[in-house]
């Protein structure tokens, strides 16, 4: 068995498990740990849509 | 004064040895939050780093070697296999049930080679966390 994730999916699965890792580790209470991890997981998804927008420009 | 809540999180949290659960938190990923009774993190800690690891291993991802050369493959190289090896047991295992595939060119490879890094860092997280908390600065 082989799998041939795109960069896309390879991305969103990075950003769903450091955002959960995150969450547990920095957090006191499961409340701010779901929040913060839900608060990371959203930086990434802007940070991911916003870089692959700036390359699709800046390449042309 | 101290409140409750900074008290509890200045008292170690086990009598073992916070080097022992370091050890047993690299080895096998969430264990050291679970001798610390921390269950749910443990569970959650072992799923995602398992996941991780396991995606890059389909994907076939080669692991890192620590050999050498110009500055910046070395680094790479070293960096990669610390990041590996932090895995614990899932890249011990891995390796000695003689994984290795060749580092060959191609974008998913490469995905996968990272993702494997990608969860030896996590592992790192959260050895830091348990290591925290066994030494009571953390509850």
């Amino acid at each position: 068995m082989k799998l041939n994730l795109t960069h896309f999916e390879v991305s969103i699965l990075f950003a769903l498990v450091t955002s959960v890792m995150l969450g547990l580790v920095t957090k006191k209470t499961d409340r701010e740990r779901v929040r913060y991890g839900i608060q990371c997981f959203a930086y990434f998804i802007v940070a991911l849509f916003g870089i692959g927008w700036a390359m699709h420009f800046l390449h042309g | 004064m101290a409140s409750a809540s900074s008290q509890e999180a200045s008292a170690p949290a086990s009598n073992r040895s916070p080097v022992l659960i370091t050890l047993v938190a690299w080895l096998v990923p969430g264990g050291g939050h679970f001798l610390l009774r921390r269950r749910g993190r443990a569970a959650l800690i072992f799923a995602c780093v398992l996941v991780t690891f396991v995606v890059g291993i389909l994907m076939r991802g080669p692991m890192f070697e620590p050999h050498g050369g110009d500055l910046l493959t070395t680094l790479i190289q070293w960096g990669g296999f610390v990041g590996d090896l932090a895995s614990g047991l899932f890249y011990l295992l891995t390796v000695w049930l003689g994984y290795a595939p060749p580092d060959t060119a191609g974008h998913v490879h490469d995905y996968g080679s990272k993702l494997i890094v990608a969860a030896g860092l996590l592992n790192i997280l959260a050895m830091v966390d348990a290591w925290e908390i066994a030494k009571g600065e953390k509850g």
